[in-house]
């Protein structure tokens, strides 16, 4: 099967400029040069380029948000802030494949008339950042960024800026904020970052792997890499795969590929022979699937019909004698931990169910609390700035309309079946 | 009492004002300075890059108070971070915790009585396919065992 990404991971040089140039790198922004912006973004459309980060949105969309008027310099943001609980591919693109991204930000910001460009990574990826540091130097001594590359008379800034430890700032405006010096507070919308975003200039911010996958769009056009996914969600996605499987890791499959599937073979199947009790498929934030749902094509739209979100990409796998209120209070200390205090329904709202998932877990639980905890995500649901509170909803609601038994039996025994214990 | 840069960190940080069109988006990069040059985010280094970047202190503390990475106490010689998250906890992140809190003799939180660790708890650093994970400073440590954590943390000097 055709990878589009990872197929050189494997060989330690691929994140050296020489190697990557070997198998044909720059190639693609060598073409790019030689395209107009418009002919660039109408490749990106075709090739049905859907947002890695999370939310899905359709890349060349976004990118047509930019205002008209070239009189403000433009800026492009890399999100490469991988905080979503789960999730952990784009530090392996930018561990293995630094100079994918490089590339596709040089095509982007190119089609995007941008002089100026940021890779936003979340602090702890201090390793990744300095393979990204040696890469960018490397691009720059090549002359594919920086002052008129290869010749174009275009010239593009990029610059890695470290996070320091925060989920929220995965979310744009609030990463916008957090680049710019600031704490990473969210931003109420309108105005969208494509009209005010970083320094109050029109701002694209797009995650590591849709601008990895750009440079492969270009080379080989927009209609073959919508050929690879589904119809709505082309090319192929990073899925990672982490809990009780044989073979946790990432792996490059099309768009569309059976769930149960990237389980059972990709992953290797249960860990230990463990049944499968639950998968939560696309990061923590996701509603949970049973096990007699996960026959399903992990693609945006066909997740969206079972009423859950293919997300960020990451699998995580919940085997059988896992209590699933202590695995909902470990989710709850987590959004609890890292809503930003700016809106009282998340601010509250995320302590609470932390509270109350923990009481319930601890054997303290009370008649009602449940219903509490389902009445709270009501009050939090889409009354916020950012998603971060649904985000913490999504989990608390789904893994209660599941697996409620769990949830009842911690209440009326006034302890937890399962010992305390993972 | 004031502190200052060393010349290598200044330089770094005037490199930096060349990067941005707003010195604003030093803040945090300059924090990272402070907190490698003198060990953590101590009050003067507040004051210090208030100082340097022309803003008041109560702004860059406001910022630094925001960010779990910098430390505002000092922490341990080597800052031992266990990941607490669903991955992890799934592989057995509990058992190692209670593991390591047990060996180094501290709380989740604490710092050993001769300052060579700091154990914290750490949400999703990211690296669940190789759960359970820690990081060590700058350094990940994955597919943990109890085993293989006491093997790290008994090499380290």
């Amino acid at each position: 099967m055709e990878t589009i990404l990872t197929t050189h991971f494997a060989d330690d040089g691929y994140r050296r400029i020489d190697t990557y140039r070997r198998f044909g790198g720059y190639d693609a922004l060598r073409k790019a040069l030689s395209m107009t912006p418009e002919a660039i973004i109408d490749e990106v459309k075709k090739a049905n380029l859907r947002g890695r980060g999370g939310a899905g949105f359709p890349a060349g969309v976004k990118w047509g948000f930019l205002p008209k008027d070239l009189s403000r310099p433009r800026v492009l943001v890399v999100n490469a802030d991988e905080g979503e609980p789960g999730t952990f591919k784009d530090r392996v693109i930018m561990g293995r494949g630094p100079h994918l991204l490089i590339e596709g930000i040089a095509i982007a910001a190119f089609a995007l008339r941008v002089h100026l460009s940021y890779i936003y990574i979340r602090g702890e990826f201090v390793r990744e950042a300095k393979v990204l540091d040696e890469a960018v130097a490397e691009a720059y001594a090549a002359g594919f960024l920086g002052k008129d590359i290869l010749g174009s008379g275009f010239d593009l800034d990029l610059t890695v800026h470290r996070g320091a430890g925060a989920y929220i700032c995965g979310e744009e405006t609030s990463l916008i904020n957090s680049l710019e010096g600031k704490r990473g507070w969210p931003r109420l919308k309108p105005p969208f970052p494509a009209a005010v975003g970083a320094f109050g200039l029109p701002t694209i911010v797009n995650n590591v792997e849709t601008l990895a996958d750009v440079p492969w769009i270009v080379t080989h056009g927009g209609e073959k890499f919508a050929s690879i996914g589904v119809e709505k969600n082309g090319g192929t996605r990073l899925i990672g795969v982490s809990g009780a499987v044989n073979r946790p890791g990432v792996y490059e499959l099309p768009a569309g590929t059976n769930l149960k599937e990237i389980i059972y073979t990709h992953a290797g199947g249960m860990r230990d022979g463990k049944a499968l009790k639950a998968v939560i498929p696309g990061g923590s934030s996701t509603p949970v699937l049973r096990p007699d749902e996960i026959d399903v094509a992990y693609d945006i739209e066909s997740m969206a019909k079972i009423g859950t979100m293919a997300g960020s990409g990451g699998v995580i796998v919940i085997p059988e004698g896992t209590c699933m209120v202590r695995a909902l209070s470990v989710l709850m200390n987590f959004y609890a931990h890292e809503s930003c205090g700016q809106c009282t329904p998340c601010r509250e709202g995320t302590g609470w169910l932390k509270k109350i998932v923990g009481r319930i877990e601890a054997g303290k639980g009370r008649a009602g609390d449940v219903e509490l905890i389902l009445d709270l995500c009501d009050n939090m649901m889409g009354r916020t700035i950012c998603p971060l509170a649904d985000a913490a909803v999504m989990p608390a609601q789904s893994f209660i309309w599941k697996f409620r038994e769990e949830f009842d039996r911690h209440i009326g025994e006034q302890k937890c079946p399962y010992g305390n214990r993972f | 009492m004031s502190v200052a840069f060393s010349d290598t960190a200044r330089g770094e940080f005037e490199l930096l004002l060349t990067r941005y069109p707003d010195k604003g988006a030093v803040i945090l990069p300059a924090l990272y300075l402070a907190q490698r040059e003198f060990g953590h985010v101590s009050d003067e280094a507040i004051v210090y890059v208030a100082g340097l970047l022309g803003v008041s202190p109560a702004q860059i503390e406001g910022v630094a108070t925001f960010y779990t990475m910098y430390n505002r106490k000092p922490v341990g010689k080597y800052h031992v971070q266990i990941c607490r998250n669903i991955s992890c906890s799934l592989l057995g992140a509990e058992h190692l915790i209670e593991h390591v809190a047990g060996k180094l003799g501290v709380k989740p939180g604490g710092t050993t009585p001769d300052g060579k660790f700091t154990l914290s708890l750490a949400e999703c650093l990211g690296s669940c396919g190789t759960a359970p994970v820690m990081q060590v400073n700058d350094d990940y440590y994955e597919n943990l065992t109890e085993a293989s954590i006491d093997a790290i943390l008994d090499k380290l000097p």
